[in-house]
């Protein structure tokens, strides 16, 4: 529906952000590149890392070189989706019950966060009400919450999507809150003339004019929860990622270690680029 | 006797981390209907705080305002508001800014009815092939008509207009009196307007309210424009009487409340 706001701006329209909207972080004109530094520049960054890597694995005898690494673990990346009972599946099942965890927890996250990110934005008796604890809360490593998890729900998958809740609920929360409180005060003197129902103030114009914040917010604890998520399962067990990466320490396979750290990244890298993607597509302009 | 639109008596003191500050003091003036009035003063002096009680966006610390017999307590659309910065909400496209206000306005109407009103006052402001446009799209100028299109369409009581020109090129605030002119003699809507441009004032108003400077300022003097109706201002400024006026609201302006700065 709002396809029609173009990207570039016209003086004319410079202007009128400037004065508008300020809520929406100013964007500078992406640079053209060449597809010089498109493709082949990245290319050289990667064969330097691998040959630092190279190197340093000539003097450092425990270390697989680049080649030992993919021989070894060529099963693994020829059939990521081998099942082979419950402690014995492929990379791309290890990942999926991963993003599993990660996409419950973030959801629940926002389902709370939002909300309560509103009500804090727009009411500033709840937000002294609640500033202390949030702010002895939101320094601690979301993997304190892990025990406390555990002993809730007594089993690992509920504790995990827990902690990636705890994890990704921060973010939300501040950003949205954030956003709100800096929504144009004449935007909001716009509902008030209008005699906008609490409802109506909130969708009509609170939302919209917090949503380049929101989805920032979602953007940043998407990132963490996936840190996190590979961490408390290497504390939990089962199947995903993290614990892929505990069971192959056990083998003493830094093999198969160094190719889940490659593949963690560009799952990491993948869900970066979609809520960019998504944000994008949301509000049409580029965010950063 | 009581006019239409009654500001009695209004203080406003802003409590502020430097201690109260009295940013306007007893200001008294009544609006009569279809009447256009206008505010006139140096920056800073509190036009704006006394439009947005007026609006009912800020409460008087003491003294009132009556619209109509009723007190003013609250921001409702009997008040429609343009202001300086047009305040469009940025995510919405022109028509649908105005349809926000109409939806809220007339409820009961059927959804044809709501767009056929919200297309007509966007004609009326020359904006009809602009409406599925958005804000940014917009010059400063269109975004102001589509401000004004907006406070209209809520068929206002009093249409309140915070210096509606101030951001804009002369050429276009040029073009934008003459529209407001035009709007206001088909309607016979009561406008209080803010600004700080003489010849504005006197071309638009029937009456000017002068106002000191601030802290503490207050209406200091209001002066009638007796210039024939409807007004072209090649030929206005040209009348000794023009020339009258605008000497002595310059004098009040300039020598006995100059900016001390
Ligand atoms: N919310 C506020 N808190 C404190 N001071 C304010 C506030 N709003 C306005 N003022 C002060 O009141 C005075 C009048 O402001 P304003 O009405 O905006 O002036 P004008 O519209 O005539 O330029 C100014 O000195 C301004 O700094
Ligand atoms: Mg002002």
């Amino acid at each position: 529906m709002r396809s029609a706001i173009p990207i570039e701006k016209t003086p004319a329209t410079s202007r009128a952000r400037k004065t508008v909207v300020p809520a929406q972080p100013s964007v500078p004109p992406r640079r053209r590149q060449a597809p010089l530094g498109e493709i082949v520049l990245p290319l050289v960054g990667v064969a330097l890392l691998v040959g630092v890597w190279a190197v340093v694995s000539q003097l450092a005898p425990f270390l697989p070189n680049p080649v030992q690494t993919v021989t070894k673990s060529w099963d693994l990346i020829r059939h990521p989706f081998f099942d082979r009972g419950p402690n014995n599946k492929g990379l791309g099942w290890q990942v999926l019950y991963s993003l599993g965890r990660v996409g419950l927890g973030f959801g629940l996250a926002i389902v709370v966060g939002i909300p309560a990110g509103l009500i804090l934005g727009r009411s500033s008796v709840t937000r002294k009400m609640w500033d202390p604890v949030v702010q002895v809360l939101r320094p601690v490593s979301p993997l304190a919450w892990l025990p406390l998890g555990l002993a809730t729900f007594q089993a690992a998958t509920p504790a995990a999507v827990f902690t990636i809740f705890i994890t990704a609920l921060w973010p939300i929360l501040l950003n949205t809150s954030a956003g709100v409180q800096q929504v144009p005060p004449a935007y909001l003197q716009v509902g008030r003339i209008l005699q906008l129902s609490r409802r109506k103030m909130m969708t009509r114009i609170l939302i919209p004019a917090a949503l380049p914040h929101i989805l920032s917010g979602l953007r940043v604890s998407l990132g963490v929860a996936w840190l996190v998520i590979v961490a408390s399962e290497m504390l939990t067990g089962g199947v995903g990622i993290g614990f892929f990466v505990w069971d192959e320490w056990n083998n003493l396979s830094l093999e198969h270690i160094i190719l889940a750290i490659a593949v963690i990244g560009l799952v990491g890298l993948g869900l970066d680029r979609l809520m960019l993607a998504a944000a994008r597509r949301i509000t049409n302009q580029p965010l950063g | 006797m009581s006019q239409f639109l009654q500001i009695s008596d209004v203080t406003k003191t802003f409590e502020t981390p430097r201690g109260p500050y009295p940013a306007i003091q007893h200001c008294t003036l009544s609006v009569g209907q279809g009447e256009f009035v206008t505010l006139i003063g140096h920056s800073g002096c509190g036009k704006s705080t006394l439009l947005s009680i007026v609006a009912g966006l800020t409460h008087p610390t003491t003294g009132g305002v009556i619209l109509d017999g009723k007190e003013v307590t609250s921001p409702g659309p009997d008040r429609g508001m343009v202001f300086q910065q047009h305040a469009l909400l940025p995510w919405l496209s022109a028509h649908d800014n105005v349809l926000l206000a109409v939806e809220e306005v007339f409820p009961s109407l059927s959804r044809k009815d709501q767009k056929d009103r919200v297309m007509h006052f966007l004609d009326m402001v020359g904006l009809i092939e602009a409406a599925q446009k958005y804000p940014a799209e917009l010059s400063g100028g269109m975004c102001q008509r589509v401000g004004i299109a907006r406070a209209l369409a809520m068929r206002p009581k009093v249409l309140l207009l915070d210096e509606p020109f101030g951001a804009l090129d002369a050429l276009t605030r040029g073009h934008l009196q003459d529209e407001v002119l035009r709007i206001w003699q088909k309607f016979g809507q009561t406008v209080l307007m803010v600004t700080h441009d003489v010849d504005e004032a006197i071309l638009l108003s029937d009456r000017i309210a002068l106002m000191t400077n601030g802290p503490g300022a207050t209406i200091g003097e209001v002066v009638r424009v007796d210039l024939p109706r409807p007004r072209n201002r090649r030929v206005i400024v040209g009348m000794p009487a023009y020339h009258d006026l605008k000497v002595r609201i310059l004098e009040f302006l300039y020598e006995r409340y100059e900016l001390v700065s």
